[in-house]
C-alpha cells in the first residue's frame, strides 16, 4: 500500500490499529495472568487445597518457635511456617532477611516440592518496626491470637 | 517561626492558585476581561511562594526543629546533614510539598516564557494547571500539613529509615518528581489546546520542551533508582517489577509515546487527537503512580512514605482530574480535525507503530500492577512478578525495537523500503550472526533475542548520520541517534545480565578462598566498625580478576539504632566488562560466614544506556530551545525594524 489512503479512512484505520493493539494487550495480559500470577496461601489453605507442584505461590504465616535448622552446607535452612491450624515445612537456600526470626511473621515465595516441602526462593520478613507483610494484616482473629501465643 | 512562615506561604500560594483558576476561566468566557492580565503574574508569584514554603521546610529539617511534628517523626539530631536536608522529602508530607512546588514553579515558567501560542490558549493552560495544583494544595493543607506542630515537643526525633540513608535520597525522589510533574504541564497544554480548539503544530512545539524535559528527568530518575535499589537492597537484581518501579515506568512509557507523537504533530501536523490524548494519559499515569506509591495499597519494597488513609484523597484527585480531562476530550475530540495523511511506508507510520506498541506495553504493565487489587476484591490474594511481566512486555517491546531500527531512516509522508533495504543489510546480518552464535551457547530465548537485537540496533541507531557532514548535523538529530543507541546499550546490559550472570552462595571461614567466574576471592577478616548512627560487622575480601592485582571488597551488615534496623551494605567491584557483587550474611553456629556473590558481566551497560538516553534527550532539548530562542530574537528584530520605519 504505497498510495496514501483516502482522507476519511486514514483516521479510522489508525483508530482501529490502536484498538486492536490495546485489545490484544488486554487479552494477552488476561491470559498471562491466569497462568503466571502467584497466589497467597496460609498453611491451613495449603494443607486443605495444595497448589500444583512447581507452581509459583507464596506462603505466609508465623515461623514456628524452635523450628529453624541449618543444614551442613551453612547456607540452607529448614523451618516450619504455621498458622496454628496446619504446619508447612519450608526449605530456603540463601541469606535470610535481617528480621527473619522464630515466632514472628514471614512470607515465603517459592514452589511446593513433590515431597510436600515448600522450596522458597525468597523470604520476606518484617522490614522495619511498622512493616507487616500485607497478607498478615488480614489474618483472622484466631490466627492473630495464635500469633500472640506463639510470640510469648 | 520558620515553620509558620512556610505554612503562611503555602496558604497564600493556594489562594493565588484559586485566583489563577477563576481569572483564567472568566477571561476565557468573556474576552477582554481585565482579569486576563492578572493570570500570568499570579502564576509566577504562586511559584515563588510555594518555593519559599519548600525552602522553609528544608531549613526546619536542617535545624532539626522538633516542634514540627514531621521533623520529630522523621529526623534525628545525630543524623548527617545531607540526610537531614534530603530527609525533608523522604516522607509523605514533604514529598507532596515537593510535588506542588515543582508543579507551581513549572506553571510560573510557562507564564513567564511562553509567547508563541494564542493568549486564550495560554490562559486556559494556566487555568488547567492551577486546577490540578489546587487539588494538591487542598490535600496538603487539609490532610497532610507538613508544618503541623508536635505537642508536646519531644526531646529527640525518631530518625529516618536506614535504607534511605544514602546519598541517593538527595537525587532520586526530586528527579522523579520533576519528571512526574513536568508531565502536568503537558497535560495542561493539552487541556488548554482542547478548550480553545488550538491543536496545531505550534501547540506541539510549545509543549515539546516540557515533554522532553519531563522525559529526561524520568529517564534519569528510573535509571538512578534502579541502580540505587541494586546496590542498597542486596538482592543482586536491578528491576523487580515492583509496583513502585512500575509506577515510575508507566509515566515513562506514556511520555516516550507522547514525545514521538508530538514530533509528528510538530513536523507534519498529523496525529492531533492522539497527541492530546497521550498528554492526558501521561500525566494520569504520573498520578496513578503517586497514588500507588503514597497509598501503600500495594506491597512494595521501595515505598517509604506510605499512608493508606490519604490514598483515598489522592484517588479522588486522580478521578476528578482524569475525569474532567477525558470529558473535555470527549466533548472536543470531534472538533479536532484530521491531520495530514501519510503512507504505510513512512516515518509517520513507523512512529504510529512505536506509539501503539508503547501503549500496549503500558497496558500490560498497568494491568499487571493493578491485578492484585482487582483479585483482592474478588477474594484472592495474588502477586504478579517477572514470570508475567518479562514475556508479556517482550511481545510488544521486541517488535517495537525492530521498527526503531528502521523508522529514523524513513522519510516523512511516503518512502519505499527498497531505498533503505541495502542500508539495513549490515544490522540484519549482525543480528542473525548474533542469534547463531548465542544459540550455540544455549542461552535462553529472551536474553538471546535481546542481545541479538541490541547488536543490530546499536549499528542501525547510528545510520541516520550516514552520508551527512557531521559538523552540520543538528542537535536534535544527534539527540535522537544517541538516545536510540542508548536503548541498544541498555538492552545489551539487561539481556547480558540475565544471560551470563553467575551466582554463588557459600558458607566460608575467615581465610578461605572462593572462586566465582573469572574471579578468585580470599576471605580475609570480619571486624566490627562504627559509623555516625550505626555499628556494623564488616567483612574484607580480596578479589582478584584472572590473576590481576586484588581489589578490596568490604560488604557490611549494619545495625542502626534510631530507628533500630539492620541493613546489608553490598560491596561492588566494577570493571569495564562487568561487576562483582558481594553481600555478607550472618554467622553460623560453627563460625562460618554466609557470603553471597554474583559476577555480572556487562550489567553496568544498563545504567550507562539509561544515561545515554537521557543525554540524547538533553541534546534534543538544547537544540529545540536554542532554535526557539533564535526565532524569538528574529521576530523581535523584525518588529523593531518595522517600528523604526514608522509603521
Amino acid at each position: 500500500m504505497s498510495q496514501p489512503i483516502k482522507a476519511k479512512h486514514q483516521r479510522l484505520v489508525l483508530v482501529l490499529v490502536a484498538l486492536v493493539a490495546l485489545i490484544a494487550a488486554a487479552l494477552l495480559a488476561a491470559w498471562a495472568l491466569r497462568s503466571q500470577a502467584s497466589f497467597f496461601y496460609l498453611p491451613a489453605e495449603m494443607a486443605a487445597n495444595p497448589p500444583e507442584v512447581g507452581r509459583a505461590v507464596r506462603l505466609g504465616g508465623m515461623v514456628e518457635a524452635g523450628s529453624i535448622k541449618r543444614e551442613a552446607d551453612g547456607v540452607t535452612i529448614r523451618f516450619v511456617i504455621t498458622d496454628g491450624k496446619a504446619r508447612v515445612p519450608v526449605r530456603f537456600r540463601g541469606i535470610v532477611p535481617d528480621l527473619f526470626k522464630e515466632a514472628s511473621g514471614a512470607v515465603a515465595e517459592g514452589k511446593r516440592g513433590s515431597d510436600g516441602v515448600f522450596v522458597a526462593d525468597n523470604l520476606l520478613a518484617k522490614h522495619d518496626e511498622k512493616y507487616v507483610p500485607r497478607e498478615m494484616k488480614d489474618m483472622t482473629a484466631g490466627q492473630a491470637r495464635e500469633r500472640v501465643e506463639v510470640t510469648k | 517561626m520558620i515553620a509558620t512562615l512556610g505554612l503562611a506561604a503555602l496558604w497564600l500560594a493556594a489562594a493565588l492558585a484559586a485566583l489563577q483558576l477563576v481569572g483564567g476561566a472568566l477571561a476565557l468566557r468573556a474576552p477582554g476581561n481585565p482579569l486576563a492580565a492578572v493570570v500570568r503574574p499570579v502564576a509566577m508569584v504562586q511559584g515563588m511562594l510555594v518555593a519559599l514554603s519548600m525552602i522553609c521546610l528544608v531549613i526546619v529539617f536542617c535545624q532539626t526543629d522538633l516542634s514540627v511534628e514531621l521533623v520529630a517523626k522523621n529526623s534525628h539530631s545525630a543524623k548527617p546533614l545531607l540526610y537531614k536536608f534530603a530527609g525533608s522529602w523522604g516522607n509523605h508530607e514533604g514529598s507532596m510539598l515537593l510535588w506542588v512546588t515543582i508543579m507551581a514553579m513549572a506553571g510560573g515558567v510557562v507564564a513567564l516564557v511562553e509567547r508563541r501560542l494564542p493568549e486564550p490558549t495560554i490562559l486556559a493552560t494556566l487555568a488547567a494547571q492551577s486546577f490540578v495544583s489546587l487539588g494538591f494544595y487542598a490535600f496538603l493543607l487539609f490532610a497532610s500539613n507538613p508544618f503541623s506542630r508536635a505537642n508536646p515537643v519531644p526531646a529527640e526525633g525518631q530518625g529516618l529509615n536506614p535504607l534511605l540513608q544514602d546519598p541517593g535520597l538527595a537525587f532520586h525522589p526530586p528527579t522523579l518528581y520533576i519528571g512526574y510533574v513536568g508531565l502536568s504541564v503537558a497535560f495542561s497544554f493539552a487541556v488548554g489546546a482542547l478548550l480553545t480548539r488550538q491543536v496545531s503544530p505550534v501547540f506541539a512545539r510549545a509543549m515539546r520542551p516540557w515533554v522532553l524535559g519531563a522525559w529526561i528527568f524520568l529517564t534519569l530518575g528510573i535509571t538512578f533508582g534502579s541502580y540505587w535499589a541494586y546496590y542498597e537492597l542486596g538482592w543482586g537484581g536491578w528491576w523487580f517489577w515492583d509496583p513502585v518501579e512500575n509506577a515510575s515506568l508507566m509515566p515513562w512509557l506514556a511520555a516516550t509515546a507522547l514525545l514521538h507523537s508530538v514530533s509528528v504533530l510538530a513536523a507534519r501536523n498529523a496525529l492531533r487527537a492522539w497527541t492530546v490524548m497521550l498528554g492526558v494519559v501521561a500525566f494520569s499515569m504520573s498520578m496513578v503512580g503517586t497514588f500507588l506509591v503514597r497509598s501503600g495499597i500495594l506491597t512494595s519494597v521501595h515505598a517509604f512514605a506510605v499512608d493508606p488513609t490519604r490514598g483515598q484523597f489522592i484517588l479522588a484527585l486522580l478521578a476528578i482530574n482524569i475525569g474532567a480531562a477525558l470529558t473535555i476530550f470527549a466533548l472536543r475530540a470531534a472538533t479536532v480535525t484530521e491531520g495530514e495523511r501519510f503512507a504505510i511506508n513512512s516515518r509517520e507510520a513507523a512512529l504510529v507503530f512505536n506509539n501503539v506498541m508503547l501503549t500496549g506495553t503500558l497496558g500490560i504493565v498497568l494491568i499487571g500492577t493493578l491485578y492484585p487489587l482487582l483479585a483482592e476484591t474478588l477474594g484472592a490474594q495474588v502477586s504478579v512478578g517477572p514470570p508475567y511481566f518479562n514475556p508479556a512486555t517482550a511481545i510488544f517491546v521486541l517488535p517495537m525495537l525492530v521498527v526503531m531500527a528502521v523508522g529514523p531512516l524513513l522519510r516523512w509522508r511516503r518512502d519505499s523500503l527498497g531505498r533503505i533495504g541495502r542500508m539495513l543489510l549490515v544490522p540484519l546480518v549482525l543480528t542473525a550472526a548474533a542469534v547463531v552464535v548465542l544459540a550455540r551457547q544455549g542461552i535462553n530465548l529472551l536474553p538471546l533475542l535481546g542481545l541479538a537485537l541490541a547488536a543490530g540496533l546499536a549499528v542501525a541507531a547510528l545510520m541516520p548520520l550516514l552520508g551527512r557532514r557531521l559538523r552540520t548535523v543538528k542537535l536534535p538529530l544527534w539527540g535522537m541517534v544517541l538516545a536510540h543507541f542508548g536503548i541498544a546499550v541498555a538492552l545489551a546490559g539487561m539481556a547480558g545480565d540475565s544471560a551470563f550472570t553467575t551466582e554463588k552462595l557459600v558458607a566460608a571461614r575467615v581465610g578461605e578462598k572462593v572462586e566465582i567466574g573469572p574471579w578468585s576471592l580470599k576471605f580475609e577478616k570480619v571486624e566490627p566498625i562504627a559509623g555516625p548512627n550505626w555499628t556494623a560487622l564488616q567483612g574484607t575480601l580480596k578479589a582478584s580478576y584472572a590473576g590481576a592485582a586484588p581489589i578490596k571488597l568490604e560488604p557490611q551488615s549494619r545495625a542502626f539504632w534510631s530507628p533500630p534496623q539492620q541493613t546489608n551494605e553490598s560491596a561492588l567491584a566494577t570493571r569495564w566488562n562487568g561487576q562483582l557483587y558481594a553481600v555478607l550474611g550472618e554467622q553460623a553456629e560453627d563460625g562460618r560466614w554466609q557470603l553471597r556473590l554474583w559476577w555480572k558481566p556487562f550489567v553496568t551497560l544498563i545504567w550507562l544506556g539509561g544515561m545515554l538516553v537521557a543525554l540524547g534527550g538533553l541534546l534534543a532539548l538544547l537544540g529545540r530551545v536554542a532554535s526557539d530562542i533564535r526565532r524569538l530574537v528574529a521576530v523581535d528584530k523584525i518588529a523593531y525594524r518595522r517600528m523604526r520605519q514608522g509603521r
